[in-house]
C-alpha cells in the first residue's frame, strides 16, 4: 500500500539516494516523503511541549520561582539535545546488549544517515532519531515539578544529565530499543513507562530526598499565574498529537486512532476531574480542568495505537478522579511535597495507563497490536504489570542513587535565605515579573 | 484640617468618586489593600488541597478635607458604600497638623 503512495518528492528523493551510493542500490529502501514530512512536524509539535510545559509548571508556583522553573525547562532542552547527540541516542537504540542497554555503534551519531530506518519504518533514521530525541527531553523536563522551588541550578544540571543517561536512555531501551520489555511484549505506544511512570516515580523520589519546601507547613502556597497554567495546559494537548499520532511513525491509520484517541481521553479526563471534585468540594475549577486534561493525555499515551474510541473515554473516566484522589488526598496522607504533583499525575495516570492498555487493548482496533484482557487476553495485563513493577523499581532506586552521589559533593538544596528569597534572584539574579520594585516601571497602569 | 480614611468595597470606588466630584471634592489618594474585619473566612481549593483565605481585597479612599467639610464627606462615604452587609468596610478621621503643596510651597488649607 504504503509503495503505490509513494509521492513524487519520495521518489525524486529515493532515486537520488539510488544514484549517490550505487554500491548500495540494490538494498537501498525508498523514503516516504509523507511519513518523513509527517514525523519532522511530530517532532517539532513534541519540542513545543516543553515550553509548553514550562508554561504549566511555572503557573503553578509562586512568583519569586516563576524563571526557576522556566529556566530547568529549557535547560533540560539544551542538555539533552547534545547529550542525546553524543550518547543518548546509542544507549537507547544501539543494537541491543544483553536486552538492557544499546551498544555504542552510534556513538555521536556515527552510522546515522540519511537512509530509511528500516524497510518497514521508510523514515530517514535521522528523522527517527530527532523525533525520539522529544521525549528525552520532556521525560527530564516532567521531573523538575516534583522538586520545584528548592534545587540549585548547578545540581539541577547534573542530576538531568546522569538522569537521562542512566535512567531514560535504558527504559527506552528496554521497551523502545529492542531491550528485555520490548521482548516479553509490552505494550507502550508512546511512553507510559518510559516517559510517564519513569518521570513521575523519579520525581516523588527526589522529593522525599530534597525535603518540603520551607514554609509548606505553616502557609499555603497557592499557584500565582493560572491563566500561564491554562496556556501551557493548551500547548500539552496540541503538542501530544505529535507525540502520540507521530509514535504510529507513519502518516497511517494507526497515527489517525491515536490522534484522535488522545483527544477523546483527554476531554474524559478533564470532564471526569471537574466532576470529581465539583461533588468533593461544590465548586468546577480551572485548575481542575487542565489537571484532568494532562492525566487524561498521560493515560492514553500507551494506549493510543491500540484502543478504540470508546475504550479511550473509559480511560479517561478513571484517570480523572483516580488523580484527583492521589493528589487531594494521598499525598496529605503520606505528607511528601510533589509540590506541582508530578507523582500525582504522570505517576498514578501513567500507572492507570500502563495497565488500561492491558486490559482495553484490542487487535481489532489495531491488527498490528495485541488483544487485552477484555478481548480475552489477560495474560497481556500480567505483561504490562511486569513492565510497571519493573518501571517503578529501576527509576526509584537509581533516581535515589544518583541524587545520594551528587550529594556527596554538595547539599542539593539552596540555601534558607536563598529558598525565602526565590530562586529566581537567587540563582538567576532576575525577577520574573518587573513590578517587583517601587519605581513604577513595568506597571500596567501609570500615573 | 483632617483626613478621612475610608476602607471600602473595591466595587464601590466609582461611585463614590462620582459623588465626592459632584461636591467638589476631587484631591484624593486610593489604594488598593489586603485586609480583615468580620467577614468569614472563604475556603478556595486547589487540585483539592484546601487553602483558606483570609484577607480580602479592598479599596482604601484617602481624603484631606476642611474640619467643617468632615461630616458631608463621612455622610457621602456612608450612603454610597453601605450595602448593610458585613464587609463594606470601615471609615476613620484623624487631624492633620500641615499640608504643603510640593510644587508651590503653600500651606495649610491654600494647599488643599
Amino acid at each position: 500500500m504504503r509503495s503505490l503512495k509513494l509521492s513524487l518528492g519520495a521518489v525524486t528523493l529515493a532515486i537520488t539516494l539510488l544514484a549517490s551510493r550505487p554500491a548500495l542500490a540494490a538494498e537501498e529502501v525508498s523514503i516516504s516523503a509523507g511519513d518523513t514530512g509527517f514525523i519532522l512536524i511530530c517532532a517539532a509539535l513534541v519540542l513545543l511541549m516543553t515550553p509548553g510545559l514550562a508554561m504549566f509548571y511555572g503557573g503553578m508556583v509562586r512568583s519569586k520561582n516563576i524563571l526557576s522553573i522556566l529556566m530547568q525547562c529549557l535547560a533540560a532542552m539544551a542538555l539533552v539535545s547534545i547529550q542525546w547527540i553524543l550518547l543518548g541516542y546509542t544507549l537507547s537504540f544501539g543494537p541491543d546488549h544483553g536486552t538492557l542497554i544499546g551498544g555504542l555503534d552510534f556513538l555521536g551519531f556515527g552510522n546515522i544517515g540519511l537512509e530509511a530506518l528500516s524497510d518497514t519504518v521508510p523514515i530517514p533514521h535521522l528523522a527517527f532519531a530527532g523525533f525520539q530525541l522529544m521525549f528525552a527531553i520532556i521525560t527530564a523536563a516532567l521531573i523538575t515539578g516534583a522538586f520545584a522551588e528548592r534545587m540549585k541550578f548547578s545540581v539541577f544540571v547534573v542530576f538531568i544529565l546522569l538522569w537521562t543517561t542512566l535512567i531514560y536512555d535504558p527504559l527506552a531501551h528496554w521497551v523502545w530499543g529492542g531491550g528485555w520489555l520490548g521482548q516479553l511484549g509490552i505494550m507502550d505506544f508512546a511512553g507510559g513507562t518510559v516517559v510517564h511512570i519513569s518521570s513521575g516515580v523519579s520525581g516523588l523520589v527526589a522529593a522525599l530526598v530534597l525535603g518540603k519546601r520551607l514554609g509548606k507547613e505553616r502557609e499555603a502556597i497557592r499557584p500565582h499565574n493560572m491563566p500561564l497554567t491554562v496556556l501551557g495546559a493548551g500547548l500539552l494537548w496540541f503538542g501530544w498529537f505529535g507525540f502520540n499520532a507521530g509514535s504510529a511513525l507513519s502518516a497511517n491509520g494507526v497515527a489517525a486512532l491515536a490522534f484522535l484517541v488522545t483527544n477523546t481521553c483527554t476531554a474524559a479526563g478533564a470532564l471526569s476531574w471537574v466532576a470529581a471534585e465539583w461533588l468533593h468540594h461544590g465548586k468546577p475549577t480551572v485548575f481542575g480542568a487542565v489537571s484532568g486534561a494532562v492525566a487524561g493525555l498521560v493515560a492514553i499515551t500507551p494506549a493510543a495505537g491500540f484502543v478504540s474510541p470508546l475504550s479511550a473515554i473509559a480511560m479517561g473516566l478513571v484517570v480523572g478522579p483516580l488523580c484527583y484522589l492521589a493528589v487531594s488526598k494521598m499525598k496529605e496522607k503520606f505528607g511528601y511535597d510533589d509540590a506541582l504533583d508530578v507523582f500525582g499525575i504522570h505517576g498514578v495516570g501513567g500507572t492507570w495507563g500502563a495497565l488500561a492498555t492491558g486490559i482495553f487493548a484490542s487487535t481489532a482496533i489495531n491488527p498490528a497490536g495485541m488483544d487485552g484482557l477484555l478481548a480475552g487476553n489477560p495474560g497481556q495485563l500480567l505483561v504490562q504489570s511486569i513492565g510497571v513493577v519493573a518501571t517503578y523499581v529501576f527509576a526509584a532506586l537509581m533516581t535515589y542513587a544518583v541524587l545520594k552521589a551528587i550529594s556527596l559533593f554538595t547539599s542539593l538544596r539552596v540555601s534558607e535565605e536563598e529558598e525565602e528569597a526565590g530562586l529566581d534572584l537567587s540563582l538567576h539574579g532576575e525577577d520574573g515579573y518587573s513590578n517587583a520594585d517601587m519605581s513604577g516601571e513595568g506597571h500596567a497602569v501609570a500615573g | 484640617m483632617k483626613k478621612i480614611e475610608a476602607i471600602i468595597r473595591p466595587s464601590k470606588l466609582e461611585e463614590l468618586k462620582a459623588v465626592l466630584n459632584k461636591m467638589e471634592v476631587r484631591g484624593m489618594t486610593v489604594y488598593n489593600v489586603m485586609g480583615r474585619g468580620l467577614q468569614q473566612n472563604v475556603k478556595q481549593y486547589y487540585r483539592g488541597q484546601e487553602v483558606s483565605v483570609d484577607l480580602f481585597p479592598k479599596v482604601k479612599v484617602e481624603v484631606i478635607c476642611r474640619d467643617h467639610w468632615q461630616e458631608r464627606i463621612v455622610d457621602a462615604i456612608m450612603e454610597t458604600c453601605r450595602t448593610g452587609a458585613i464587609g463594606d468596610g470601615k471609615i476613620f478621621v484623624y487631624p492633620v497638623e500641615e499640608i504643603i503643596r510640593i510644587s508651590s510651597g503653600e500651606r495649610g488649607d491654600a494647599a488643599l
